[in-house]
């Protein structure tokens, strides 16, 4: 199961470098333009490609990604929508796991059997679902994996040793280590430390950890990548995205290319961070 | 549904009230949960804590609250009732919340967490707030303890209650206006819910409601009890038994689970609670999230939540800042479901008259909150029998919303 994520992790470390993971909104600004950038995150460099589903309340997020998802719900994305934006993405990519992340009440009125089957048939890898904590496993967690589903867990600075092996029970696919106590896209991790947390996760599992939270730019991103798996890049690709939108908050030419030229440099920083293991 | 053997046992380890409740939270939070749930805990068993507890109550919020024979208002329904050709009209009493210190029942509650807080030893504390009440309480006992205090407002709410922000300023808590989404109190949670996991080492976070991840909703109605246990010794002490009906309004609902929680096991006491129905439910413009909602998920409980159906949160509408929320306590959800409370709602034109009508007949002017309660308080008191003894929760003053009120009567102040 999962099979995509884990081929994709081990063919990275075979690589000897971390994965890059990239995060976008479905729906953001709009369906086709959203689709687009969807289709050319692998091209540009993406290893893994995380797919926001829009909420209106996103407690966890900062605020660029809370403005895209709101974008996206303004122009009428739904959880249907963007379940056929990944059936759309599979028929000409079947090798680039794709992760739903979210919160879950979308889910929850969708209807957990209904989405696990949906989400599995459309060519969905994994859920991150960030209000599910292992407390509560029975709700969506159990099924998913029942389904063939990888359900990711966040791992935070707050959950100490003791509390690791409850979060990383049920875990597939990887490990997100969150970098920060805080919200997407605001302080910038200190890399040694986040190495270190890296270091401390992997003494409990064997699956790969990837970390994400305020990582920006390509040197950021190149010094998280030397001690980690995987990379993850979410609110520095909307904010890139929101810079070219024209005063309507429409897409224009320029906004596929300012996210896949900054996918581009940080595949790039993320390919050179380990030049040691890399010869 | 089965009847439970009773209905105070709730939640379950797991913060559960039936379906309703839960821990919904990220990660970040899970531990700090967990290690508050302990902390409490550990409070209530510890009797220093609760003649902290107990002294602050009576010396610094001014308990107990009285519970008042409101007998014009009385007298006023049973003139309805009669004009109906009845003879009828229940006799109706306030339970004065309005008098504590701070001029609502949140004060309750607050003391209880601000204690709680000094005892983890958090020297920052976070709240969110709607009509301010909220905020007003917290920046007040945060003031008593020298704590720093930051509260998290709608924006459209800092407008429409200036009287309670400046309070909260006065107080020397930072007010931090909420921009996102309607700007009112769903918003500021999700902003104080931000903080939080941002802050984690050293904020407390201070909730305002039976809502929240567990074991906030649970907490909350400990400190709230109060209400019901005093209006029961006093209405045994005023009228030698029981009252027949207890009626409150309902935003996330502390109040009304205050007063409900330790009359849930006297089947015959009838409970009504009273949501916001704004414009009217069928207009689409309400807080009436049992009326008019469905479960979800949202603020770290499964509960009734206004939403569409994509699972995306509605906004709810409220002439009252601090019933203008699109949830509700996960315990309210489950009263619900069981039967056990009925559920009804009241219109912002509604509770606009009976705040008009009680200021007039009973020289107390009550918060457009718990006016809603006495709108419904006018409709159903004249189709009772005169010996029916209602207690309507008094939950606020209506000091905060005077600007707002002589703005739709159109006078200028």
């Amino acid at each position: 199961m999962s099979s995509r994520l884990t081929t994709r992790f081990e063919a990275c470390a075979r690589e000897g470098r971390a994965a890059l993971v990239t995060f976008v909104t479905a729906g953001d600004p709009d369906y086709d333009t959203s689709l687009a950038l969807l289709k050319a995150l692998p091209a540009a460099g993406a290893d893994v490609i995380e797919f926001g589903v829009p909420f209106t309340d996103p407690m966890a997020d900062g605020p660029a990604i809370q403005a895209a998802g709101l974008r996206a719900l303004k122009n009428g994305q739904t959880v249907v929508k963007t379940l056929a934006m990944v059936r759309a993405f599979r028929e000409t990519d079947s090798t680039t796991p794709v992760v739903l992340m979210g919160y879950y009440n979308p889910v929850y009125i969708y209807g957990v059997e209904r989405f696990l089957v949906d989400a599995k048939a459309a060519g969905v890898d994994g859920l991150v679902v960030v209000d599910l904590p292992p407390e509560e496993d029975n709700e969506l967690c159990l099924p998913a994996l029942a389904a063939g589903l990888a359900f990711i867990r966040l791992a935070t600075p707050t959950t100490d040793d003791k509390r690791l092996p409850t979060v990383l029970k049920n875990t597939a696919g990887f490990v997100y280590y969150v970098s920060i106590a805080g919200i997407t896209g605001a302080a910038t991790p200190d890399a040694d430390r986040v190495t270190q947390a890296v270091a401390r996760i992997k003494a409990h599992t064997p699956l790969p950890v990837a970390v994400g939270f305020g990582v920006r730019t390509p040197a950021q991103a190149a010094a998280i990548a030397a001690g980690a798996d995987g990379v993850v890049v979410g609110s520095a690709l909307i904010d890139a995205l929101r810079g070219t939108l024209d005063t309507e908050e429409k897409a224009t030419p320029a906004t596929i290319p300012a996210v896949t030229q900054l996918v581009s440099a940080l595949a790039t920083a993320v390919r050179n961070a380990r030049p040691a293991a890399a010869e | 549904m089965n009847t439970p053997n009773s209905f105070r046992t709730g939640p379950d380890e797991n913060g559960h009230f039936g379906m309703f409740g839960g821990r919904f939270v990220a990660e970040t939070l899970m531990p700090l949960i967990l290690d508050l749930e302990k902390a409490y805990q550990d409070a209530k068993a510890d009797p220093a804590y609760k003649a902290e507890m107990d002294a602050g109550l009576k010396h610094y919020v001014g308990r107990p609250s009285p519970l008042y024979f409101a007998e014009r208002l009385t007298e006023h329904l049973r003139g309805v009732a009669a004009a109906e050709g009845r003879d009828g009209g229940a006799k109706i009493y306030f339970k004065r919340e309005e008098l504590n210190h701070t001029g609502s029942h949140k004060v309750n509650n607050v003391l209880g967490q601000i204690l709680l807080a000094r005892r983890m030893g958090k020297p920052r504390i976070i709240a969110e707030t709607g009509a301010g009440q909220h905020g007003v309480a917290t920046a007040t006992l945060c003031a008593r303890y020298g704590l720093k205090c930051v509260v998290y407002m709608g924006a459209l709410d800092v407008s429409r209650q200036a009287p309670n922000v400046f309070r909260m300023k006065m107080l020397g808590a930072e007010v931090v206006p909420v921009q996102a989404g309607a700007r009112t109190l769903k918003d500021a949670m999700n902003e104080a819910l931000r903080d939080w996991v941002t802050n984690v080492h050293d904020t407390f976070y201070c909730i305002g409601t039976v809502a929240g991840p567990h074991p906030y909703p649970a907490m909350v109605r400990d400190f709230q009890s109060i209400i019901g246990h005093e209006t029961r010794a006093q209405m045994l002490e005023q009228e030698g038994r029981l009252p027949d009906s207890l009626i409150a309004c309902i935003g996330g609902g502390s109040n009304a689970m205050g007063l409900f929680h330790p009359f849930l096991d006297d089947p015959h006491v009838k409970i009504w609670g009273v949501e916001a129905a704004g414009h009217g439910i069928p207009s689409g413009q309400h807080a009436a999230s049992l009326t008019g909602g469905r479960p979800g998920v949202l603020h770290g409980n499964r509960t009734y939540l206004l939403m569409d159906d994509d699972g995306q949160i509605a906004e709810a509408h409220s002439i009252s800042a601090g019933l203008d929320y699109p949830g509700i306590g996960p315990e309210h959800s489950w009263l619900h479901d069981t039967g056990r409370a009925s559920y009804i709602s009241a219109t912002d034109e509604e509770a606009l008259a009976a705040f008009q009508l009680v200021s007039r007949l009973e020289g107390i002017i009550p918060a457009l909150e718990p006016a809603h309660a006495l709108a419904k308080v006018v409709e159903l008191a004249p189709t009772l029998p005169k010996d029916h003894l209602m207690v309507v929760n008094l939950s606020g003053r209506g000091d905060k919303d005077i600007p707002q009120v002589a703005e739709i009567l159109g006078t200028r102040i």
